[in-house]
């Protein structure tokens, strides 16, 4: 019965207006089909419909170095059009060495956490050594399985004793992937742009921690569903330790100064080049031709 | 999006896939290996739906090897394959259906080298040569034009080059590379990696 409403829509096209020439049948449409051609055109009619499946409303990322492992994240956790807290916390930490970003319906997260903590704990109470990334990984990968259609999505970042520094992103729909940078969310492609472009292994703890600031800064600056504050976690072989929480909302005002000020400064020394350059000959000399 | 492709010799199997793993449009991963070593000789190519590939393809390597345990021998490519075969079947009609596409390649004492084409309603077919995905339309042609029962492992190679060049040159998507490997009476080899370049 989508459908027919959605019939009946274009037919009033048809009958009223010229828009019959620009829209093309409407396709019968489920709620998380594939795009096409003829639906991205679409998203200006429907506020809800999306060029393609944005994934939820938020940026959060991870990613590993030789120093161990940045996860940032931001802080503003949307419901459709309203902002329903601009602080929560999108980054938990599981255990002294594992934390936990997660992306999607927010109440499914906090209980995804809860779960894999209280898990990871038992294991350690039973096994009495800890479980691995990969082995973290795996059991959350388990445990959302029966859970598929719940659409949720973490990354978890951790610094493993043996083996060092590892970033591993887990979907709800069962995808699992072990990789140096990750980011997941409707910021995320903004995210991935500044990442790809500034990441290096050799990276010292500050750089990492600027990247990672200024991925996340790009994305809530494009993303509507993503901002307010940036929270940063940094593990290493000690253990998490978290950076105070950010408002990105200062670094906008403040890139826009540092900008106009480099601005000025580029103006000037233009100038100055010009003016050295008429001053070196006489204005009477052979340049006047 | 995802690629697989298979082309039997007179005693090998080529296997190619591509190293893609995406999410919506974002490429996670550029290094994704999509093949699973099922026994010495079997290679189990898995593509579908995001976890049901892992999850299914693990599943039957567990059972494979595990047989492996209990018998004191390995099963088979064609036994292999049907048993993947039936699983598929009947997880088909149950409430959670495997949405997987597989090629299952090995290389057997008696029976020689064999490439088993499975789709997600679980039809097994053994073929020559076989390819799964978008990319399949663009380059089994190629392979019906210039396959051979009697080819050499470098023309195998070349024939493999070939599909890649034209998935280049026309399939929409971006699959800068490939892991390539190859089954024969010495087990399974690992080729070099395939980036075809842009043309």
């Amino acid at each position: 019965h989508m459908c027919m409403y959605v019939c009946g829509t274009a037919s009033e096209f048809d009958r009223d207006s010229a828009f019959h020439f620009l829209f093309p049948p409407w396709q019968c449409s489920r709620k998380n089909r594939v795009p096409t051609l003829f639906s991205s055109t679409f998203s200006s009619l429907s506020p809800n419909q999306q060029p393609f499946q944005l994934s939820h409303g938020t940026t959060t990322l991870g990613f590993i170095f030789q120093d161990g492992v940045i996860a940032a994240a931001d802080t503003r956790a949307s419901c459709k059009g309203l902002i329903c807290c601009p602080i929560s916390q999108k980054i938990m930490p599981i255990h002294s060495h594992l934390v936990v970003n997660t992306s999607g319906s927010s109440a499914d997260c906090m209980l995804w956490e809860w779960i894999l903590t209280h898990e990871m704990r038992l294991y350690q109470l039973r096994h009495r050594k800890r479980l691995s990334v990969n082995g973290a990984a795996k059991l959350l990968s388990t445990m959302l399985h029966p859970f598929k259609d719940q659409n949720t999505k973490n990354v978890l970042s951790t610094f493993g004793g043996r083996s060092g520094p590892r970033v591993c992103y887990v979907c709800s729909d069962g995808l699992q992937l072990k990789g140096e940078i990750i980011s997941v969310g409707s910021g995320s492609p903004y995210a991935y742009a500044v990442l790809d472009d500034g990441w290096r292994w050799g990276m010292t703890v500050d750089e990492a921690v600027a990247l990672a600031r200024e991925a996340v800064f790009r994305a809530t600056h494009w993303d509507a569903y993503s901002g307010n504050n940036v929270d940063l976690f940094h593990i290493t072989a000690h253990g998490w330790r978290r950076r105070d929480r950010e408002d990105l909302k200062e670094e906008y005002y403040r890139e826009r100064e540092r900008k106009s000020k480099k601005i000025k400064e580029r103006e000037k020394e233009r100038q100055k080049r010009e003016g050295d350059e008429l001053g070196e000959g006489d204005i009477y000399s052979v340049h006047c031709g | 999006m995802e690629y697989l492709i298979g082309i039997q010799g007179p005693d090998f199997v080529l296997v190619a896939a591509d190293n893609v793993a995406a999410s919506s449009i974002i490429q996670m991963k550029h290094d994704y290996d999509k093949m699973f070593k099922l026994s010495e000789k079997i290679l189990l190519l898995c593509v579908g739906e995001a976890g049901d590939t892992v999850q299914f393809a693990e599943y039957i390597q567990k059972n494979v090897q595990l047989y492996k345990m209990r018998n004191g021998y390995e099963l088979s490519p064609a036994a292999a394959a049907n048993f993947t075969r039936k699983n598929l079947a009947d997880y088909l009609r149950s409430r959670t259906p495997y949405h997987v596409n597989l090629l299952l390649a090995g290389y057997d004492e008696t029976d020689g080298p064999g490439l088993y084409y499975m789709d997600y309603l679980s039809a097994l077919a053994k073929a020559p040569f076989a390819a799964h995905g978008y990319g399949a339309f663009l380059t089994l042609s190629i392979l019906d034009r210039y396959y051979r029962p009697d080819l050499t492992r470098e023309e195998a190679v070349d024939l493999l080059k070939k599909c890649l060049e034209e998935l280049n040159k026309r399939f929409i998507m971006n699959l800068p590379s490939f892991t390539v490997r190859l089954i024969d009476k010495d087990g399974i080899h690992d080729m070099e990696k395939l980036p075809v370049g842009p043309k």
